[in-house]
């Protein structure tokens, strides 16, 4: 690959990487921001920061409401997950081979939430859940982002069906397996990757979702929605120092998705 | 090759799942746009009152026009900030695996709290105007940083770049580069290797990265809320007014519908524009 490529990968422009650098630091100066007035013993804004300190560490950590709602979301997000792998690995299995009539409408039916303005979503469960006559609370959100993240689980599965080796299910029906127990002993195992990254992927998205959150939560608060109820009150940097601390956690999920990726890609390549 | 028994199993749980929450959920966003509010209940009969308001109210025109300018402003500065930074990536650097995790990493951070760290840069004694204060290139703060709809295209350019520069990049790293050889061979100069030849085999990634970045910042209604003031709300936000205080849920679910026929209206025609533009 590299060979081929030497052709074709120009060697420097310094106009492109001046822009990539700008762009770049575009993207993360608000996360810079944030992260260091997380430490400005002077409040948000004002620059330079001054008086470095941890007191909103020490403050955000023996703050008993931020600690509830990112349970809360926590809870969620499992529930979130735990549903949208349900509905989407059979989803995406189906859309792959069951042959039939109007399975077509089903996948763009499926990617609806993600395509929508989130509130629309919102709002039309909160409808379904009025209509039922169902109270709002921590479950009516967690149906929701179970619902409409079922979108994510499919497509990320869908991607993993799609690279499956279909000789080792032919061979293991040919066999003499039935369908489920090639199903459990053939397919699942050789998704397992995918739907690892599909279960980071709608925790991840579930713990930081509002738009949906917004319409369906009753009293008790996700986190996100606890941190948009404070910031409506003011500017704290007891914000900041939650974020920085959801950053970083969010950045080691990352490096252990990459890694995972990277070593599920070499046993992938030394198979073949 | 499959039982039927499997297909079945494998495909009515995501069905009807989806038929029930999904398919009934908008079923009944529609079904509420036909209904009306008489002294402060909904009425259940079917009228037309809620769209003949919404066609008459020239502040509902008015702000739905304005998110389409702020979307279509926040579509071009994202396609001018996420082009040429996929272009550099896919076909200048020898770290592109890197810089593209770099470009995702953003997007892991909660949209919320980058949304309100722009405030904290673009407030009267925020970042910004502290450093412009500090520099004497203005004796008062500029007041007119936060709370407009500028504001508000700062912020939303800043979160749904990433989202424009992804098809952008799978676009051009399907570029076949033996097409580009072949332009540089028979003696097209970079400029026209570049117009003639990765520009359009890179449009459907265009596209798609457009339609995200419209379509997404269409329907927001944080950022308005956080950095907009009053001059920078959204059609979003006079749904969510409706829903909340004003307690007009047929007005609102005939605004949402609305906003559901002009995306679904997008998404038709540039899917279209996609397939006729793909090469293969």
């Amino acid at each position: 690959m590299g060979v081929r490529m030497k052709g074709t990968t120009r060697t420097s422009s310094p106009v492109l990487a001046l822009h990539s650098v700008l762009v770049f630091a575009f993207l993360y100066l608000p996360i810079g921001v944030l992260m260091v007035y997380s430490f400005n013993g002077i409040g948000v804004g004002s620059f330079p920061p001054r008086q470095l300190t941890f007191d909103w560490y020490r403050l955000l950590f023996r703050d008993g409401a931020i600690w509830d709602s990112v349970w809360n979301s926590a809870k969620v997000a499992l529930v979130a997950v735990l549903l949208s792998l349900l509905l989407g690995v059979p989803a995406a299995l189906a859309i792959d081979r069951a042959k039939i009539p109007g399975i077509g409408i089903f996948r763009r039916l499926v990617l609806l939430p993600l395509i929508l303005p989130g509130i629309i979503t919102g709002l039309s469960l909160l409808m379904l859940f009025v209509a039922a006559a169902m109270k709002l609370s921590l479950l009516t959100v967690a149906l929701g982002h179970g619902t409409a993240l079922i979108a994510v689980a499919t497509t990320e599965v869908y991607a993993g069906v799609v690279k499956l080796d279909r000789r080792q299910e032919e061979a293991s029906l040919d066999l003499g397996a039935n369908d489920w127990q090639t199903f459990w002993r053939i397919t699942l195992p050789n998704l397992k990757l995918s739907i690892i990254g599909a279960a980071l992927l709608v925790f991840t998205l579930s713990m930081d979702e509002i738009a949906v959150t917004f319409f369906l939560v009753g009293r008790e608060n996700t986190l996100p929605l606890e941190i948009w109820s404070r910031l409506r009150r003011g500017m704290t940097p007891e914000i900041n120092a939650i974020s920085t601390i959801i950053f970083l956690f969010s950045l080691a999920t990352i490096v252990v998705w990459y890694r995972l990726r990277m070593r599920g890609e070499t046993a992938l390549e030394s198979a073949l | 090759m499959y039982t039927r028994s499997y297909r079945a199993a494998v495909t009515l749980p995501p069905v009807l799942w989806v038929s029930l929450f999904l398919l009934l959920a908008y079923a009944l966003l529609l079904i509420y746009s036909f209904w009306s509010v008489q002294n402060g209940f909904i009425v259940h009969a079917w009228s037309l009152d809620s769209y003949r308001r919404l066609v008459g109210n020239p502040e509902y025109l008015g702000v739905l026009l304005r998110s389409m300018r702020i979307a279509a402003f926040v579509t071009v500065a994202a396609l001018v900030l996420g082009y040429p930074l996929a272009y550099y990536l896919s076909f200048y650097s020898r770290h592109k695996r890197l810089l593209y995790q770099i470009v995702i990493v953003p997007l892991w951070v909660s949209y919320l709290v980058r949304a309100y760290a722009w405030k904290t840069i673009l407030g009267t004694d925020g970042v910004l105007n502290t450093l412009l204060q500090a520099l004497h290139l203005t004796s008062r703060p500029v007041s007119a940083l936060l709370y407009s709809p500028w504001a508000v295209w700062i912020t939303l350019t800043h979160i749904y770049t990433p989202f424009a520069f992804l098809p952008i990049y799978a676009a051009l790293e399907h570029i076949p580069r033996s097409l580009v050889e072949a332009s540089q061979d028979l003696g097209a100069s970079p400029g026209q290797t570049f117009w003639r030849v990765i520009v359009p085999l890179s449009a459907p990634g265009i596209v798609a990265g457009a339609t995200f970045a419209f379509v997404l910042s269409l329907g927001d209604f944080l950022a308005p809320l956080l950095v907009g003031g009053p001059n920078g709300i959204m059609i979003s936000n006079i749904v969510v007014s409706l829903f909340g205080a004003a307690y007009d849920w047929p007005m609102g679910a005939a605004i949402s519908v609305g906003m559901l026929l002009l995306v679904l209206g997008l998404l038709f025609a540039t899917e279209r524009l996609e397939k006729k533009w793909a090469y293969v």
